[in-house]
C-alpha cells in the first residue's frame, strides 16, 4: 500500500478558533483522516517537538499552521515546520494578516507586560516581578521564549505557500483546500485559497446596497434595531464588505452584523483599512471640515474597525515609538 | 531614530501628490517664475486629489518618506466636481489612523493651491520641509529592520533554505485570476 500523504497542524499566537474549525469539519473529518496521515497536531494528539525534529526534511506534505507569531519559540517552531513541510499554508487570519492578536501593534512590550504583571485589576504583584527569559538559579538554568516587540504574520517570519483567510477558515475552504493538495493540482505560490473578489459579490443583500452610498452618520450595532434585509452600509453600520474578500458566504452578515473583515482584503488591494477608509469618506454627505470630523466623531477606534485583523499585514504595521 | 541621528546628512523626503489642474501647474508656474523652494519633495502628478488612494500615502511613509504633502484645487474648483471633497474626507480620517499609529499629523498635510498660485507652492513646501527638519526622520524602514534583528538571531540555528527544490513549482497551476 503506498504512504498517505502526511498533514500536520500547528498553532501559535492564536484562540484555539482555528483548531476548533477542524473538528468543524464534522463528518468530512474521516474523509481526511482515510485520505492522509496527521503526524503532528498538537491540539489533538500527543506529538512532540523531538518528534517532528527527527522527521525527515519536506517530508510533511503540507503544514497548516494558525495564529501570529510573537515569541521566539513561535519562530522556532515556524521554521522547523517550514523545513519538515512541502507546502505551508498560513492558516486563519492571524497567521494570515496577524489576526486579533495583532492589535497588541498599537502598543509596546512594555506598556503589555507592565499591564498584564502589574497594572490589570486582578494583579496583585507587590514584588514587580516580571516573567525573565533566562533565569539562573544556582546551578539551574530556565529559560522562557522571548516575547518579540511586535505581532508578525508567519509569512514574515517564514516563506509560505498558500493563505486560508477567515477566523477562522471555513470547513468548505477547508475541506476544499485539502482536496486541493491530493489532486496535486496546486495554484501558483502566494494564493489564497478563497475568491478573489470582494465579499459584497457574495453578499445576499447586494441587491440593496445603493450605487450612490451617502453617508450623514455611522452608527454601531449595538445602537440600531438594524434592518434584516437591507444593506448594513447603507444603514449607516461600517461594514467592511467593498473591502473584504468573499469566500466566507457572507457569515456575519447572515447574522445581521456587519463584516469585520477576518478573509483580507483581494489580490488588488495592499492595505485592507486604507481602502474600505478610501471607500467610505467617497461616501460621506459633509464637505467642511468641522461636519466631516462631526461624522467620523461617530467612528469611535478607527485603527481596531478598520484593521481589526490586519494590522500586522498593514503598511504601518506598528504604532512608532521608542522602546521604553 | 539614533541610527539615523548619527547620519548627520539627513534631509527631510516629502512626497508630494499634485493634481494637474492646479497644483501642478501652480508648482510649474513657480519653476518658470524661478522661485526658490527647498529641494526635498519629490512630486507624483495626479489628474485629481480624488486619485490619491490613502495607500499611496501610507506607502511613501512605509518606503521611507518622511511626511506627504497632497495639493489639489480649491472646494468647488475640482475639475471633476467633487474629487477634493473626498481628498478632504480621506485626510481627516487618515490623520485619525496616522494619530493612533504614532504618526504626528503635521506628517501629511493637504493643501488648496490654485493654478496661479506658484507663490502658495513656495511657503507651503519651504513651511513643511522646516516643520519636518524640527520633528526629525520618521525612518520606517529602519524601524521595521530593528525589529527584524530578532528574527536573524534564529537563521542560524534553524536553516530553512532546503537543498532539494519541493516546494510547489506553481507550474502545475490551473489558472490564475
Ligand atoms: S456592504 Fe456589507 S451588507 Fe452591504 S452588500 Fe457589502 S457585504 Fe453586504
Ligand atoms: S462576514 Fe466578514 S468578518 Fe464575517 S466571516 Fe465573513 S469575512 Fe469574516
Ligand atoms: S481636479 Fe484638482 S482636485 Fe480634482
Amino acid at each position: 500500500m503506498p504512504e498517505k500523504p502526511k498533514i500536520a497542524f500547528y498553532w501559535c499566537a492564536s484562540c484555539g478558533g482555528c483548531e476548533e474549525s477542524v473538528v468543524d469539519l464534522a463528518e468530512d473529518i474521516l474523509m481526511v483522516a482515510d485520505a492522509v496521515d496527521i503526524v503532528f497536531w498538537p491540539v489533538a494528539m500527543d506529538f512532540k517537538k523531538t518528534d517532528v525534529e527527527t522527521m525527515e526534511d519536506g517530508s510533511i506534505l503540507a503544514t497548516m499552521l494558525n495564529g501570529a507569531i510573537r515569541t521566539s519559540e513561535q519562530e522556532e517552531m515556524a521554521r522547523l515546520i517550514r523545513r519538515k513541510s512541502k507546502i505551508l499554508i498560513a492558516y486563519g487570519s492571524c497567521a494570515h494578516m496577524g489576526g486579533i492578536p495583532a492589535l497588541a501593534n498599537e502598543f509596546e512590550r512594555s506598556e503589555i507586560l507592565k499591564y498584564a504583571y502589574e497594572d490589570a485589576p486582578s494583579v496583585i504583584n507587590s514584588q514587580h516581578t516580571y516573567p525573565e527569559a533566562v533565569y539562573q538559579d544556582k546551578s539551574r538554568k530556565i529559560t522562557l521564549p522571548v516575547f518579540r516587540n511586535i505581532v508578525r504574520t508567519l509569512d514574515q517570519v517564514v516563506d509560505v505557500d498558500y493563505y486560508l483567510p477567515g477566523c477562522p477558515p471555513t470547513p468548505k475552504l477547508l475541506k476544499q483546500a485539502v482536496l486541493t493538495l491530493l489532486s496535486g493540482k496546486l495554484p501558483p505560490k502566494g494564493t489564497v485559497l478563497a475568491p478573489d473578489s470582494a465579499l459584497c459579490e457574495e453578499c445576499p443583500r447586494k441587491e440593496s446596497k445603493p450605487a450612490d452610498l451617502s453617508f450623514e452618520h455611522f452608527t454601531r450595532p449595538h445602537m440600531i434595531l438594524s434592518d434584516p434585509e437591507k444593506c448594513l452600509l447603507a444603514q449607516g453600520l461600517i461594514c467592511m464588505g467593498p473591502a473584504t474578500r468573499a469566500g466566507c458566504e457572507a457569515l456575519c452578515i447572515n447574522g445581521n452584523m456587519p463584516c469585520s473583515g477576518c478573509f483580507g482584503p483581494t489580490s488588488r488591494v495592499k492595505d485592507q483599512g486604507a481602502k474600505i477608509l478610501s471607500s467610505i469618506c467617497s461616501n460621506i454627505e459633509a464637505k467642511t471640515e468641522i461636519a466631516i470630523d462631526r461624522v467620523l466623531d461617530e467612528i469611535p477606534d478607527p485603527v481596531g474597525t478598520f484593521y481589526r485583523y490586519g494590522l500586522a499585514a498593514s503598511m504601518l504595521r506598528k504604532k512608532i515609538a521608542e522602546e521604553v | 531614530m539614533p541610527e539615523e541621528n548619527i547620519n548627520k546628512k539627513w534631509e527631510p523626503k516629502i512626497i508630494a501628490f499634485f493634481c494637474n489642474w492646479c497644483t501642478y501647474t501652480a508648482a510649474d508656474l513657480a519653476g518658470v517664475s524661478r522661485l526658490k523652494y527647498a529641494p526635498n519633495v519629490k512630486v507624483i502628478r495626479l489628474m485629481c486629489s480624488g486619485r490619491v488612494d490613502p495607500q499611496f500615502i501610507l506607502q511613501s511613509l512605509a518606503s521611507g518618506a518622511d511626511g506627504v504633502l497632497i495639493g489639489g484645487c480649491h472646494p468647488g474648483d475640482c475639475h471633476y466636481s467633487e474629487g477634493n471633497y473626498k481628498m478632504l474626507r480621506r485626510f481627516r480620517l487618515l490623520q485619525r489612523v496616522l494619530r493612533s499609529m504614532g504618526v504626528e499629523d503635521e506628517r501629511v498635510r493637504l493643501e488648496w493651491i490654485s493654478a496661479s498660485e506658484g507663490e502658495k507652492v513656495k511657503t507651503v513646501i519651504n513651511e513643511m520641509v522646516d516643520t519636518i527638519r524640527k520633528l526629525g526622520p520618521l525612518g520606517l524602514p529602519g524601524k521595521i529592520s530593528v525589529y527584524d534583528k530578532d528574527l536573524a538571531e534564529l537563521k542560524n540555528e534553524i536553516d530553512t533554505e532546503i537543498e532539494v527544490d519541493i516546494k510547489p513549482s506553481g507550474k502545475e497551476m490551473v489558472e490564475h485570476a
